[in-house]
């Protein structure tokens, strides 16, 4: 369950529509998914078209959350809100405010000014965020309902390249964090998920697989499986090996091997195994 | 005539066109669109009501495919 600005979702993925080869296998790979909410963009169109995305969103049970994408200034970010609060009678608004061309990072000096002018503005900003932990603070402070850093830049598929920045996020965040960009398969899902994210939000990982809603049923059961592993409480990293089958009651298989005429027993058994090390390292 | 910026294109709408007559230059309306005169956005019960202007950048929009 993620409670995300007062309300409930059953799911914890939050589907991008961009790069579906078609609404078909939007629809089908949203389905399979199990996501309730899903991203648009806005964008110069034909403003009679029919079978919109919004229809097909709909239709498959999604509700529509309009992002800022291709917004590089506080300014055309806060304008595309507004927007897309026209055209789609929400007030939520995935935020992101782009500083560079390449690698589409977020520009934290615009991301900042434009969320604190939207909450003014009564929006509910999910503002889009470096692996910064100070920014996502600043964001939390500002009053966003959740912070989304970057696992990777957008459609990279390199999965969480600063998990030690997204644990410091996780730890101090008083919202939900929703690891945002940069999945690339299901174990990064599940990672991100054990790592204490409350939600993800992807597209390319499965708009883009060779089987879009077969990558969503994956992605569906790796963030269920993430959330499990979480709860459960990982093991902790050891340097060496731990046996995992008693030590004691090991029956002594080397006896004719040995060269002292030590008794029976465990304790011969490891006097035995010590003269076994002994002599491979000789 | 009022040359206004439609969507990135120049176009010449008659005297005393609204945003409305702009919105129908590109075909008539349905639910789901936008509209942004110099940046600022028209809501959809004034496009009736507000003229453009000469030189002015109308934009209009809706939802697309987007976003990861």
């Amino acid at each position: 369950m993620l409670e995300l600005a007062g309300r409930s979702f059953e799911s914890r993925l939050i589907l991008g529509t961009g790069g579906f080869r078609n609404l078909e296998v939007m629809a089908e790979a949203a389905r399979e998914s199990g996501a309730e909410l899903a991203t648009v963009a806005m964008r110069r169109g034909d403003p009679s078209a029919h079978g919109s995305i919004v229809d097909v969103l709909r239709e498959a049970g999604l509700e529509v959350l309009p992002n800022t994408a291709g917004c590089f200034t506080a300014r055309e970010a806060v304008t595309t809100a507004k927007l897309a609060r026209e055209a789609l009678g929400t007030d939520w608004v995935k935020l992101e405010v782009i500083g560079d061309d390449r690698t589409l990072l977020p520009d934290p000096a615009e991301l900042l000014e434009a969320a604190e002018t939207l909450l003014a503005e009564g929006f509910t900003v999910l503002p889009y965020t470096s692996d910064d932990p100070v920014l996502a603070r600043r964001l939390e402070d500002a009053g966003c309902a959740a912070v989304m850093p970057l696992g990777s830049p957008i459609g990279s598929g390199m999965g969480i390249n600063n998990p030690y920045n997204l644990r410091l996020i996780v730890e101090a965040a008083g919202v939900p964090v929703i690891l945002d960009a940069g999945i690339g398969t299901a174990s990064d899902a599940a990672l991100a998920m054990e790592y204490g994210c409350d939600g993800i939000l992807l597209a390319s990982a499965i708009s883009r697989a060779a089987d879009p809603p077969a990558m969503a049923r994956a992605m569906r059961k790796a963030i269920e499986a993430g959330v499990e592993a979480r709860r459960a409480g990982r093991i902790p990293r050891r340097h060496y090996a731990r046996a995992s089958s008693p030590e004691a009651g090991l029956a002594d298989l080397e006896q004719g091997e040995r060269e002292d005429n030590a008794p029976d027993g465990d304790g011969a058994r490891a006097a035995s195994r010590a003269q076994l090390v002994e002599r491979r390292s000789r | 005539m009022t040359s206004v910026i439609l969507n990135g294109e120049p176009r010449e709408l008659p005297d005393g066109a609204t945003v409305e007559t702009a919105v129908g230059e590109l075909g008539a309306p349905g639910d789901g669109v936008a509209v942004a005169v110099d940046g600022e956005v028209v809501p959809r019960g004034e496009w009736a009501s507000t003229e453009v202007r000469d030189g002015q950048q109308v934009e209009v929009l809706r939802a697309v495919q987007g976003g990861r």
